[in-house]
């Protein structure tokens, strides 16, 4: 009789142990020591908000507004919006301006992806056959010029989405100007 | 004479033969060209817009001369010309080239002047081919996988078994043992004794050590246990979406920037907007990878049909609906609100890999916190990671001037004030 108490008492903190250690979940964050400490007063970046109609923190401009370190682009999101940029938009850099260096590492990791590091339509993308037909870029039926590469590169064209939104608008003409020298090697 | 007529007969009728055959041999060619060139040309040239069984920027092509003849009686030779200058087709008035051009929103398609007949032949080869029925996927390798988890629970299961059987012949044992010296009339030893937790509580030094020891291991789990309030190292939620960060950063390498795009230029890394989803998404509709049973084909497709509910993406008409729902993302690395950090001091200027801190991420299925994300975790970096200087002008004065002052060629961050309260706390 004695031995069965001590095997149950043995059991039981067995028992315990085990749900003590089995119950810190991952998917669940820990706790938190004194949390008006951690959570932040203001509104942060992606809260959720009630002040906005659809709940969100992360807020459009005002229509017809133009952020601070943003300029307007006059040119329509259309065909002829792309015709018109194609003949007449230029860069306002100049190539003092242009730092290729940047350029470089802002293209192979936002371009080179499908376009391939060297413009020829060869990204890490396109060569495991995810996403294919991007063309080279001294493709004679698009013949691209500075300001068809910027529009492109700000509304996206076709099967390419915009990148006005990860790239500014300093950053977009750098990396015009290296689309151009690849352009030109390509030609070579 | 008769030779002869005969011999111009036979010459006549082989000369016959020839055209007949050369025009058949062409015409052959003309029907069949190659499919397998057709494919990498269609790859490299039609497939920005174009697919064989869906409609993209443009419509599908699979049979496209077969349904162009019978829908409106044309021929190869429109669709060279449509395929060369389409804009041309259009000018020209053409009914069915207009029809299609304001069809699909006068997208206009580029001109492929650069493209030869047997290119051109090649490419409706491989629009022609049958499509593939899809085959049915190996179980193979999904049994094997599901046999090793099996078999590991046998295992445990028969040497749980075993244990018990073991623990049982031993009371068997005992119990027989008994029944013998009790037949035999043996006198088991008297276990009268004082028992144990007497003996223990009558000797003073014992209760001393032992309260001791159960007070320090005591203080030694509390302590553990406050220290780790708040941090939540190995967090890994259920995101509302399923993204693989192993299938994007890791199987496809997408630069970690390409996505988190803000984590060059500002204080947040950035959870990437449904746009930058769209960007690839757009084209790729469906998971071709390797898949377990766990992650099936289905189940990744089925996540991509969400990421296009919420994107307001109508795949089969190819355009926003928006309609679009914000994505609920569960937040994995947070500081506490009284700490400042920020993303771009470490990417951009300081250079670290993002694994650094984030862990191999692409390795990762779902994401886990990899770092602590404590101040002593932090702190010990700053002690360790020299401050990149080379090419930087900005540090060029205060690193010759810090460097003679401690005597080191080069700077720990925590040398040049990484250490400062008020660097981070504020």
């Amino acid at each position: 009789m004695n031995r069965m108490k001590s095997l149950i008492k043995i059991s039981l903190f067995l028992v315990v142990l085990v749900t003590m250690t089995s119950c810190r979940k991952d998917s669940a964050p820990n706790y938190q020591f004194m949390p008006n400490m951690y959570e932040s007063v203001g509104y942060e970046t992606y809260s959720e908000s009630n002040a906005f109609a659809n709940g969100v923190e992360a807020q459009l401009s005002a229509e017809g507004t133009i952020s601070r370190g943003h300029s307007l682009f006059e040119y329509d999101n259309t065909i002829e919006g792309y015709t018109l940029a194609k003949e007449n938009l230029k860069s306002p850099l100049d190539s003092t301006q242009v730092d290729m260096a940047n350029a470089k590492v802002l293209f192979d990791i936002y371009c080179g992806i499908c376009h391939g590091v060297k413009g020829d339509g060869q990204g890490n993308l396109v060569k495991r056959e995810k996403i294919l037909g991007v063309p080279k870029y001294d493709d004679a039926g698009r013949a691209i010029t500075e300001g068809s590469i910027y529009h492109a590169m700000y509304y996206g064209k076709n099967a390419m989405g915009s990148y006005a939104n990860q790239l500014n608008e300093k950053e977009r003409w750098e990396v015009v100007s290296y689309v151009l020298k690849l352009k030109a090697d390509l030609e070579k | 004479m008769r030779q002869v007529i005969h011999c111009k007969l036979s010459s006549s009728f082989l000369s016959l033969a020839l055209i007949l055959l050369l025009a058949f041999s062409t015409s052959l060619s003309a029907q069949e060209g190659d499919p397998a060139k057709g494919k990498s040309l269609f790859n490299a040239n039609c497939a920005a817009c174009h697919q064989l069984d869906k409609k993209m920027t443009g419509p599908a092509l699979r049979n496209i001369e077969t349904r162009i003849q019978e829908d409106a009686g044309l021929d190869r030779v429109w669709l060279a010309a449509w395929i060369r200058n389409s804009a041309g087709v259009i000018k020209s008035g053409d009914a069915y080239a207009n029809k299609i051009f304001n069809e699909y929103g006068g997208t206009a398609m580029t001109a492929f002047p650069q493209l030869s007949d047997a290119d051109i032949n090649d490419i409706l080869a491989y629009t022609a081919e049958v499509k593939a029925e899809p085959v049915a996927a190996p179980a193979a390798a999904t049994q094997a996988s599901g046999n090793n988890g099996v078999s590991n629970e046998l295992i445990l299961g028969a040497l749980a078994i075993l244990f018990m059987l073991l623990a049982f012949g031993l009371f068997l044992v005992n119990k027989t043992l008994r029944r013998f010296a009790a037949a035999k009339d043996i006198e088991l030893p008297d276990t009268q004794r004082t028992p144990l937790w007497k003996a223990f509580a009558q000797n003073q030094f014992l209760v001393l050590v032992t309260s001791i020891f159960l007070l320090l291991a005591s203080a030694y789990f509390v302590y553990g246990y406050l220290m780790q309030i708040g941090v939540d190292q190995g967090y890994q939620p259920v995101q509302p979406i399923h993204f693989s960060h192993k299938i994007h950063a890791g199987d496809n390498a997408v630069d970690c920037k390409y996505c988190h795009s803000s984590a060059r230029v500002s204080k947040t890394s950035g959870i990437p907007s449904l746009n930058i989803c769209m960007n690839c998404h757009k084209s790729i509709y469906e998971y071709k990878g390797e898949t377990s049973v766990e992650y099936s084909k289905e189940f990744y497709d089925g996540e991509i049909k969400k990421l296009y509910a919420a994107a307001g993406w109508d795949d089969a008409a190819q355009q926003y609906t928006g309609n679009s729902q914000p994505v609920k993302w569960v937040r994995i690395h947070n500081l506490p609100d009284f700490v400042y950090f920020n993303h771009s001091q470490h990417v951009s200027v300081a250079g670290i890999e993002c694994q650094t801190c984030h862990g191999p991420i692409e390795e990762m299925e779902i994401v886990s916190q990899f770092s602590p994300l404590t101040m002593g975790w932090c702190i010990n970096c700053h002690r360790t990671t020299n401050v990149k200087v080379e090419d930087n002008a900005y540090y060029t004065k205060i690193h010759e001037a810090l460097s003679k002052k401690y005597g080191v060629d080069k700077l720990t961050a925590a040398q040049m004030g990484g250490l400062e309260c008020g660097k981070c706390h504020y």
